[in-house]
């Protein structure tokens, strides 16, 4: 243990005061251009120490872009990056010790064993997590000889997570971190995440998933066409975009929304978010609940999980970045 | 409950990077395992070799001419080692590197803390381990069939051979870091072919077209091959084969490190 501390001290030491309290992440500007495509256009962002902000928006929106700009993998065209007050573009070298990275879709040679990879990342670090310790707390102590190419996809997601976390870094990027991975995995990486911020790591993540982005993190950043539209805690997003309340509830699929609408007053939207679940907007009261429930009697159906609140995260999503599906 | 799964502070930071020789032999090992591993590397490294060195030192297909007055195996094994290192360091090497970049490999390891400088050591470093293996088992059975090298060019053959492979293996970087992975995969087949017919490996300078086989002395197959060949034949050691794969490790070292991409 006296090593470990002894490199624990050299670490911070030969970083220069002033960075020491940076902000994880300061983006000003940011442009990134590919061809005639704008990926990342005018983008600013800043994320303090020790938080999970999650960078959330439809495919395409420049999110891995930005996410591989901060890493130092891209150059930005224009703006400035500043990772724990370093430019990435210049100072990777003495930023990557510092900077944990899952990139998407894993990263590793096809035939190797999936502790022999693990293990040769956390080579590269002073004073690492024990590999074989924390394979077994992703779930995949079974796996240590498997070759990557025969994992399940959420098995090499998870072990790609492994190898972002295993050199203790201060910063960790993770674009789509449980993308693959069953409900369980899934809790599993939530409950990590939520134990790296304990422990004061900052951590960006990428999703698509607005309950991954409500539960984990302190900071929403919702990126489109490769710009931010809106910004805040999860609750105070939802409560800024929520001048209507809403009635959920769930019934069989295909109802027809717009003769449920026509029992309503004025002004009352409905719609079927997913098949089977209904979404009443506008100011939701005791008679409309009453009109709601008789029109689905009426329909010979019943309304269950009846839920009457503020639109969640990924209604203020859809809302800003629009439904349609994008080509 | 399920906050005891990780206990406070097991994620505080603690960065920096590794030792630099930790990094090397980590990187180094798992190269050289993949390679082992991996079927298609050890038919072109190590059984094309042997079923050659078998064939030209068993079978009479050579022209009796180039080897008069010694035996087939002795004119033999210095070339089966040189194709060893082209097969390998250049050849394995580039297809490795090309698909590795394709699956991301390349830059999960360049955004950890380990130098550029030794993404390409580690590689070289297994280049070398296997090209040991390869010439132990290729002379292994070399001197089964009879092999007798130069006593006195042993040290000028390693020399040859540590040289050879860091100039192949510069060259496998090049190409292999360079192109999509697909035209790696053919380019470096065609590269092998071409070399071990045309370029010197399988056919001397000295039986060749004046003009054709001062071109051949100047490519590294040809100037290998004829570095080990006087080194474990004539034993000595041949300062002009020796010039020309320094002159080639440069540029492809000079030129890869441009061109070389981790996607």
């Amino acid at each position: 243990m006296a090593g470990a501390r002894a490199t624990r001290a050299r670490g911070p030491q030969a970083v220069p005061l002033t960075f020491v309290n940076a902000a994880a992440v300061e983006i000003t500007g940011l442009v990134k251009r590919f061809g005639s495509v704008t990926a990342v256009d005018g983008l600013d962002l800043k994320m303090p120490r020790g938080e999970i902000l999650a960078l959330l928006g439809p495919n395409g929106a420049g999110k891995t872009t930005t996410v591989e700009i901060c890493e130092g993998f891209r150059t930005p065209d224009a703006g400035t990056v500043r990772v724990l007050g370093l430019d990435p573009a210049r100072g990777g070298a003495a930023l990557r010790p510092r900077v944990g990275v899952m990139p998407q879709g894993g990263g590793a040679y096809p035939g190797v064993h999936a502790e022999e990879m693990l293990r040769l990342v956390a080579a590269c670090a002073a004073d690492p997590l024990d590999p074989a310790w924390l394979l077994d707390v992703l779930g995949l102590g079974g796996a240590r000889r498997t070759p990557f190419k025969r994992l399940s996809g959420g098995q090499q997601q998870r072990l790609s997570l492994a190898c972002a976390l295993v050199g203790k870094p201060e910063l960790v990027f993770l674009d789509e971190p449980t993308a693959g991975m069953d409900p369980q995995a899934r809790r599993l990486v939530w409950e990590l995440l939520g134990a790296l911020r304990t422990d004061g790591v900052s951590v960006l993540l990428t999703t698509h998933l607005m309950e991954e982005a409500e539960a984990l993190a302190d900071d929403v950043v919702i990126v489109d066409d490769g710009t931010v539209i809106a910004q805040g805690s999860p609750s105070a997003l939802t409560a800024e975009h929520a001048e209507d309340a809403q009635l959920r509830f769930r019934a069989r699929p295909g109802l027809d929304t717009r003769l449920l609408a026509a029992a309503l007053p004025e002004g009352y939207v409905v719609r079927e978010s997913s098949p089977g679940s209904y979404r009443v907007i506008g100011h939701v009261d005791p008679q409309v609940v009453s009109t709601v429930t008789s029109w689905c009697a009426q329909q010979g159906v019943l309304a269950e999980e009846l839920h009457v609140g503020r639109r969640d995260l990924e209604e203020v999503f859809l809302e800003l970045t629009g439904r349609e599906l994008r080509t | 409950m399920t906050t005891s799964r990780f206990a406070p502070g097991t994620f505080t930071p603690a960065p920096g990077r590794g030792r630099l020789g930790r990094m090397l032999a980590a990187h180094a090992r798992v190269e050289t395992a993949l390679t082992l591993r991996h079927g298609e590397q050890i038919l072109l490294t190590l059984l094309i070799p042997l079923a050659l060195l078998l064939g030209l030192s068993l079978l009479d297909v050579l022209p009796a001419g180039e080897f008069a007055d010694m035996p087939r195996v002795d004119w033999i094994t210095p070339r089966i080692l040189a194709l060893a290192v082209l097969s390998s360091a250049f050849t394995g090497q580039a297809i490795a590197l090309g698909f590795d970049r394709r699956y991301g490999v390349l830059k999960r390891l360049a955004a950890t803390a380990l130098p550029r400088w030794l993404l390409v050591a580690g590689r070289l470093v297994a280049a070398l381990v296997v090209v040991t293996l390869q010439v132990l088992i290729l002379g292994g059975v070399a001197a089964l069939l009879g092999w007798s090298p130069s006593a006195a060019g042993i040290a000028f053959g390693v020399a040859a051979l540590v040289l050879g492979t860091l100039c192949f293996g510069a060259l496998g970087v090049l190409l292999g870091g360079a192109l999509k992975a697909e035209a790696v995969l053919a380019l470096a087949n065609i590269v092998w072919f071409v070399l071990l017919l045309a370029g010197g490996i399988l056919m001397v300078p000295s039986a060749l077209p004046d003009a054709y086989a001062t071109v051949v002395a100047l490519l590294p197959s040809g100037a290998l091959a004829e570095g080990l060949h006087a080194a474990l034949v004539d034993g000595t050691f041949s300062a002009g084969s020796c010039a020309v794969l320094a002159v080639w490790t440069a540029l492809a070292a000079a030129v890869a490190t441009r061109t070389t991409k981790l996607t």
